[in-house]
């Protein structure tokens, strides 16, 4: 008598009976953790972090005692509107290629004449140490929300820019011979609940990259993409990605690209 | 002091609708820092809104709200352009008010 089939059997039947249940189970968790988001969002503390930037912004500080209103953002001193939706790119007076981060480094020094070691020593906030930058960033993205994306691709110095931010992007490396693309080249990815976006896919990139700088609820402040690739580059046990660093910038050059025409939604809100 | 809160009054109907973000660590006494040493909790206590000289919500709070708190009400009564107050005191005695005025619907 096959007896000891029976068992075996059974959890066929079992496993045949769960199966839908859990399907169900997941698109309705899906739809709760969409639904808290919406929740979330009507209070996104990022417009906390928005407040301290404005005034952080107009406020005269440094040893020249100078606010940062004269800052050239890309499209001229002091335009604030619209700046953050065509960035990255190259400025002229530094001859380099800058994001947001590195562009308000560039005026913190040259405007408020702050040591340049001052003005990158606490990028990302702890509790009971905030940051000025996550706040300055916050405020400058804002001054964008709802715009479209158009990062320029033109410069020479540009398209070099997304040629090394390419090679960084697919070039697997470190201990767990991992690169961005192992985890942001295919779609409907996700670590635990956490989905991954395709960057190359402009349908995932439009929508995720325009919404940096956010406000992690799990961290309890507002993270730049500086940050993000900070944290990427940590946990893919790479070497430590320096703050506005050339290998920042390039990589998120190559991500504007798939990213652009997307409607900034920054500072935005994640888990 | 702690930083402003964001207030936004408007109506809804016949009733004003309150939301309010509150810039706050809210330590819950229970976490570590770097060094193993226990952070002293800190949080919100005592949170008070008023309206016309009059409470229309009182709120004990601990340890289980969130950092930068947001809290979401409704009360009848208010009219636009009149003015809410909110007031919040922490455990250790700090306090911080805050006003805003009622936007039309």
């Amino acid at each position: 008598m096959p007896f000891h089939r029976l068992p075996a059997a059974v959890l066929v039947g079992v496993l045949a009976a769960t199966l839908p249940c859990i399907c169900a189970a997941q698109q309705d968790t899906q739809k709760e953790i969409e639904r808290y988001r919406q929740l979330l969002a009507e209070g996104n503390p990022a417009d906390l972090f928005e407040a301290r930037g404005e005034e952080l912004w107009k406020t005269p500080r440094g040893p020249k005692k100078a606010s940062l209103e004269q800052c050239d953002l890309g499209l001229g001193a002091g335009v604030l509107k619209g700046a953050f939706a065509q960035l990255p790119r190259y400025f002229a007076d530094t001859d380099r290629v800058q994001d947001l981060e590195s562009r308000l480094v560039t005026c913190r020094v040259t405007l408020q004449g702050i040591d340049p070691a001052e003005a990158t020593r606490n990028p990302f906030s702890a509790p009971g140490r905030p940051s000025d930058m996550e706040a300055l960033a916050s405020f400058v993205a804002g001054q964008s929300r709802g715009m479209k994306l158009a990062a320029p691709l033109r410069h020479e110095k540009e398209l070099e820019a997304f040629r090394v931010g390419e090679q960084l992007f697919y070039r697997r490396a470190g201990p767990h011979d991992f690169a961005c693309v192992s985890c942001h080249g295919e779609n409907g990815k996700r670590i635990r609940l956490q989905e991954l976006p395709k960057l190359t896919d402009p349908h995932d990139a439009q929508k995720i990259f325009t919404t940096w700088p956010a406000y992690r609820v799990s961290q309890g402040s507002v993270r730049t993409m500086q940050h993000r690739l900070y944290d990427c580059y940590w946990q893919m046990r790479h070497p430590q990605m320096d703050y506005t660093s050339e290998a920042s910038i390039a990589l998120e050059v190559f991500m504007a690209k798939y990213a652009n025409s997307g409607e900034i939604q920054a500072p935005g809100l994640k888990r | 002091m702690a930083d402003p809160m964001r207030i936004r009054a408007s109506m809804a109907g016949d009733k004003v609708e309150v939301r309010v973000l509150m810039s706050h660590e809210m330590e819950t006494g229970l976490r570590k820092d770097a060094s193993g040493a226990l952070v002293p909790a800190h949080f919100i206590q005592n949170v008070t809104v008023t309206h016309a000289g009059k409470t229309v919500l009182s709120a004990q709070w601990g340890t289980s709200i969130s950092k930068n708190p947001f809290m979401h009400f409704r009360f009848k009564g208010g009219k636009p352009g009149e003015k809410v107050t909110i007031s919040w005191v922490d455990n250790k005695g700090e306090r911080r008010s805050d006003e805003a005025v009622i936007s039309g619907g």
